[in-house]
């Protein structure tokens, strides 16, 4: 079914309202008992019954509505909304962090002996979490280089019952090739899951590609000021999880709601409604309301911010690529980028703001580098309306071995830039003088 | 496979704004089945729904405080709208069992659940002048169009800037 028209019930009957359109009013109409415009921050545990059916009809999921923040709350409700419109897909639920949307989207696929196959090239806290803390859950997880076809494959073959790559991916200008590799989850029947948090909605839409799932972290642009942690999975709602029998947590009943069976109880709502009844209400992950609305705020500006992350990420790239000290520049908006083509096909707005430059000099030459900067600040994060630096080696891929972090793109002379909102010219004067230093 | 079905907010509005009383072919007694909750659903919005289930009929069974019918033929008209959930198939027999009693029952519509979908029924039904709606749940849609879907996390598609008006609720337990 995955790839197919989603099943009935699409909210696509009306005319296609635009993107920015979008990013400001979807999930938000104002509130109807004060008319209030801005969505309101709903700092709330719990929602008052009219009696005791109506209870009864919210917990056996028979009717919509709010028991306890856990599962749901009216402004995090709000900010799913905009996420699964703005991806394109059919339902969202968010959570306390990025690493917690991997969690929930994995729960509903796995159980215990369960395969999984991913990217070498992931953030490494995601490598990290996939490797060791799934094991503990008897998850098993294959890295595997995405950019050799018969290695997924053979992934796949071996019962992986999902694919996760990162659209754009992090440490730096890797771009997945989204169609093909949808093409064999697809003929696998496994979930395709990507993580879109570099590229944003903006960039790139996973699920026009045949994703099934996409995940955030909004701890990144999606927020764009550094405020929040945060983070979301994005159902497409057009993967048939009874066809295999492969997942049973969606496709057989449920003992801890009467035995319903959620894909046939809520059809393409099944997953969204899973990630709350089931998820949300076990593993406890909750979001914020507070950081919601903050998100919600800043996905307002999304379009705005990232053309200029964009414009300034590649005026540095370039500027990078002539500089002695630079031995390499990794950003797919650059011509030689061997990433040029999926970037022009996958991300025609611009190639995202986060990558990564190999400092002559090796190890202590990116530290220096990255302690000799006034302006860029030294810190464990991407997608701030600040410019940001790091030397992965020493710090975010520091978990790995030396041949994960070169797997993941993070060897020792690597050093990370997350471009921000400032003058350009200004950045590029600040990497220059730590340059000189390095 | 055939075409998506695309229905516009307004005739959905307009369906979900006009229909007072539903009579729900294959309405299940088991309060565990999709077909009861969305029932449940429907009368809590103030509609009146009747089931048919003939099984049920036959045992003289009760759903929800409405008592089973065998058939389409026996629920009192007026019957604004026919919810059809069988399986695709079975949904031509009932919708020509609709237009048989279109002017008996005053039958304006005939909507085919989620997943049913039976595109001679729609025709020979619209050449009688009835409204069809395919493939749609009326709980799904009813969530979707006054805003309770997304409570779920579910993108409704719906935007708009006016501010929506308080639509009384039913009178329940002394709640407005």
């Amino acid at each position: 079914m995955s790839g197919e028209a989603p099943r009935g019930g699409g909210p696509k009957a009306e005319p296609d309202w635009g993107f920015e359109t979008r990013m400001i009013h979807a999930g938000a109409a104002p509130e109807p008992v004060s008319g209030a415009r801005q969505t309101p921050i709903y700092q709330n545990t719990a929602y008052a019954f009219h009696d005791v059916d109506h209870a009864a009809s919210l917990f056996n999921l028979q009717t919509f509505g709010f028991i306890y923040s856990r599962l749901g709350n009216p402004t995090v409700a709000a900010l799913e909304q905009r996420l699964a419109s703005l991806e394109g897909g059919r339902g969202a639920a968010c959570c306390a962090s990025g690493h917690a949307a991997q969690l929930l989207a994995f729960f509903p696929l796995m159980e215990p002996g369960a395969r999984f196959a991913a990217s070498r090239r992931l953030y490494g806290g995601s490598i990290t979490q996939f490797s060791r803390t799934f094991q503990k859950f008897d998850w098993h997880c294959d890295f595997v280089d995405t950019d050799d076809l018969a290695a997924v494959e053979a992934a796949l073959d071996a019962g992986a019952k999902a694919l996760f790559i990162e659209s754009l991916a992090n440490p730096g200008g890797v771009v997945s090739d989204l169609e093909t590799l949808a093409g064999l989850t697809r003929a696998a029947g496994a979930v395709l899951i990507v993580d879109n948090t570099l590229a944003t909605p903006w960039l790139c839409r996973p699920m026009d590609w045949g994703a099934d799932l996409v995940v955030h972290s909004a701890t990144k642009f999606l927020s764009g000021n550094g405020t929040v942690i945060g983070g979301g999975v994005v159902d497409s709602g057009r993967f048939d999880w009874t066809a295999s029998g492969r997942f049973p947590g969606l496709s057989e009943p449920e003992p801890a709601y009467h035995g319903l069976k959620f894909s046939e109880t809520f059809g393409d709502l099944a997953f969204t409604t899973h990630a709350h009844a089931v998820g949300l209400r076990d593993l406890g992950a909750a979001m914020a309301p507070m950081n919601a609305f903050l998100i919600l705020l800043g996905i307002e500006t999304l379009a705005l911010r990232m053309e200029r992350h964009c414009r300034n990420a590649q005026r540095v790239a370039e500027w990078l690529q002539e500089h002695p000290k630079v031995e390499w520049v990794s950003y797919a908006g650059l011509a030689d980028s061997p990433y040029r083509d999926l970037a022009a096909k996958y991300l025609p707005n611009g190639a995202g703001a986060v990558f990564t430059f190999g400092v002559r000099g090796g190890y202590d030459a990116g530290i220096r580098v990255v302690e000799a900067c006034d302006l860029f600040s030294h810190v464990a994060n991407v997608g701030d309306a600040r410019s940001l630096i790091l030397h992965p080696a020493s710090t975010t891929h520091r978990q790995l071995s030396d041949e994960q972090r070169v797997a993941a793109g993070a060897g020792p002379e690597v050093v990370r830039l997350s471009i921000g909102l400032e003058t350009v010219d200004d950045l590029i004067r600040d990497l220059d003088r730590a340059l000189a230093a390095a | 496979m055939a075409s998506a079905l695309r229905y516009s907010d307004a005739l959905i509005t307009g369906i979900l704004r006009r229909v007072r009383t539903i009579a729900m072919v294959g309405a299940s007694p088991n309060w565990k089945r999709p077909s009861n909750f969305a029932m449940k659903y429907l009368q809590e919005k103030g509609y009146r729904v009747i089931p048919v289930n003939p099984r049920a009929a036959a045992q003289g069974v009760s759903i929800l405080g409405e008592r089973a019918c065998a058939s389409l033929a026996e629920v009192p008209a007026p019957v604004d709208m026919v919810d059809v959930f069988r399986g695709s198939e079975a949904a031509l027999e009932t919708t020509r069992e609709a237009i048989r009693l279109r002017e008996e029952k005053r039958i304006e519509v005939v909507w085919m659940q989620l997943g049913v979908r039976n595109d001679e029924a729609a025709a020979e039904a619209e050449a009688a002048g009835l409204t069809v709606i395919m493939d749609r749940c009326p709980k799904i849609e009813y969530g979707r169009l006054w805003g309770e879907l997304g409570w779920g996390g579910i993108d409704s598609g719906v935007i708009s800037s006016r501010r929506p008006r308080l639509v009384r609720a039913p009178e329940r337990g002394g709640s407005g």
